[in-house]
């Protein structure tokens, strides 16, 4: 017997297997009640869908109020989703429309740059992160990345309602003020979700792209001008 | 239990327990011959003196010593991993030693060794084309600060066009340059040979002068300007000859000058080009006279 356990032991694992004839094979077949609860709970398919969107919208705004207050949690890395930035980026980029002179060619960008570059410079950032080698997911990145723009799409909005105002210098030091905190509110809210997907002394290298990205966003919100 | 009362499957199990101890033998030793003599060829090719140490020791220490990397295919993510294994004091130091030429030093014997990363110059070739862009229009709204016709305009275009100037730069001169080394090889025998990437790396090094330059522009000083150009151009210049120096030192003198000179030269035509293109200061009193012309046609058409 002991002799046999001993030569057994690379399967101690599989032994236990075997299932015994003291349990009856035809077993209650509801046995885990707690799951079918909880399936029933998440199901979707019968529920209104005026609730399945109103769920989805809930994580979204429950994601901007963590970018809002971004203190070190995972609620953002957790589930990653792309409907908050697709919706912050179209919102900027229309933002950004009927700016200066848009019938020639030397004004401010238009909706497809701003689209191109809030995108690829979200995957050229996480790209370089990834090579770096951090340790997130490159979804994770563009979600926080994207979620962080929120700041500035803010800063955005009050820029146009004090351009309503007038174009003088004291509008001009409004937005600037306005734009250079919401910048910095953006660059900081990213780093705390990202940088601790980084080896310490790799930090730099990874926080600089994140501020060169948000600094050419935040400039295209201040130059940006109405034509009147 | 009744299956541990089971002669048979006691059986089993034993045959299988033996089995598997003879094969995880076998197993073992087959992986320490393969692996000896690579370890050996390791250790008597790169770093002979690590012999004498314990082997295991030995081995992770030419390795990491010899910066030996695995050979993976171009289209994997790792390939491009290792243009990208760099710390944040390489990369202070790699711009410092771009910046300060120093007599007798090569950058890319003393920085690089041989390994040349990709961040460096592409973030700061990305630096650049948006520093020129903003500085470039910021230049251009100071000018006409006080002009009443004057609107101001983000010139967004601007980005695209430093973008295409200075990726080409940081991008095709190494590439003809290598070409360039590559067939003078192949004639005269040089010491010393660069790959690729180390030559993109140096031109991409070399442009981080140009950062503070740029931003130095705003300022609307001819003088300031051409001075910062001056200076700017003199420290890239000098560490981008030196680098290249050993490279075609065995050559014909005709070639020499040539691949030096033409180094050079591109290197002053980015930097002018730029600064004729992005901070154009129009004449004042040109303008003037246009607008005086403009008018004047304008006054004899209505009459």
């Amino acid at each position: 017997m002991a002799a046999a356990e001993e030569a057994s032991r690379p399967f101690a694992g599989l032994s236990d297997v075997s299932i015994s004839e003291d349990i009856p094979v035809e077993g209650d077949i509801s046995v885990p009640l707690g799951s079918t609860r909880r399936d029933d709970e998440f199901s979707t398919l019968d529920e209104p869908v005026k609730e399945t969107i109103l769920r989805d919208l809930r994580a979204v705004g429950n994601k901007f109020v963590h970018v809002l207050y971004p203190k070190r949690s995972t609620a953002l890395l957790r589930d990653w989703d792309l409907w908050g930035p697709l919706l912050l980026c179209v919102t900027l980029a229309l933002l950004l429309q009927g700016g200066a002179a848009d019938s020639d060619d030397q004004g401010g960008p238009q909706f497809a740059e701003v689209f191109v570059i809030v995108w690829f410079g979200s995957i050229i950032i996480t790209l370089n992160s990834k090579l770096l080698g951090g340790t997130i997911s490159f979804f994770q990145s563009l979600c926080v990345l994207g979620y962080c723009i929120m700041p500035l799409t803010a800063a955005m909005a009050v820029c146009r309602i004090v351009l309503v105002g007038g174009s003088g210098t004291v509008s001009f030091a409004v937005r600037l003020a306005v734009v250079t905190v919401s910048f910095g509110w953006s660059t900081f809210a990213s780093t705390a979700f990202l940088a601790d997907s980084q080896p310490p002394n790799r930090k730099a290298l990874v926080v600089y792209p994140v501020f060169l990205f948000y600094f050419v966003i935040g400039w295209m919100i201040l130059t940006f001008s109405p034509s009147q | 239990m009744a299956s541990t009362n089971d002669p048979f499957q006691f059986q089993e199990f034993e045959e299988a327990g033996n089995l598997l101890e003879a094969n995880r033998d076998a197993v073992t030793i087959s992986i320490e011959d393969d692996v000896k003599p690579e370890k050996q060829r390791k250790a008597a090719g790169f770093a002979p003196d690590g012999e004498d140490e314990d082997p295991l020791a030995g081995d992770d220490k030419t390795e990491l010593l010899s910066g030996q990397k695995k050979s993976v295919p171009f289209w994997t993510f790792e390939y491009y991993q290792k243009f990208f294994d760099i710390e944040t004091h390489h990369v202070k130091e790699r711009i410092i030693g771009s910046v300060v030429p120093w007599p007798g030093k090569n950058f890319i014997h003393i920085y690089l060794r041989r390994n040349p990363d990709l961040y460096g110059p592409f973030w700061i070739c990305t630096t650049l084309v948006f520093a020129i862009a903003i500085s470039g229009n910021i230049s251009n709204f100071l000018v006409h600060l006080g002009k009443p016709n004057y609107k101001y305009t983000p010139e967004f275009r601007k980005v695209t066009i430093a973008a295409t100037a200075i990726f080409s730069y940081a991008w095709f001169v190494p590439l003809a340059l290598w070409g360039f080394l590559l067939w003078r090889n192949n004639k005269v025998m040089n010491l010393v040979s660069y790959s690729f990437m180390e030559i993109v790396c140096v031109y991409g090094y070399s442009l981080s002068i140009y950062i503070p330059a740029v931003v130095l522009w705003i300022l609307p000083y001819e003088w300031l300007r051409w001075c910062s150009i001056v200076l700017a151009l003199c420290l890239s210049g000098t560490v981008l000859v030196m680098t290249f120096w050993p490279a075609v030192r065995d050559d014909h003198p005709k070639v020499i000058v040539a691949i030096m000179s033409a180094i050079v030269v591109l290197n002053v035509l980015l930097a002018v080009g730029c600064k004729a293109y992005f901070f154009s200061k129009p004449e004042p009193a040109l303008q003037l006279e246009h607008s005086a012309i403009t008018a004047a046609i304008k006054a004899t058409a209505s009459t």
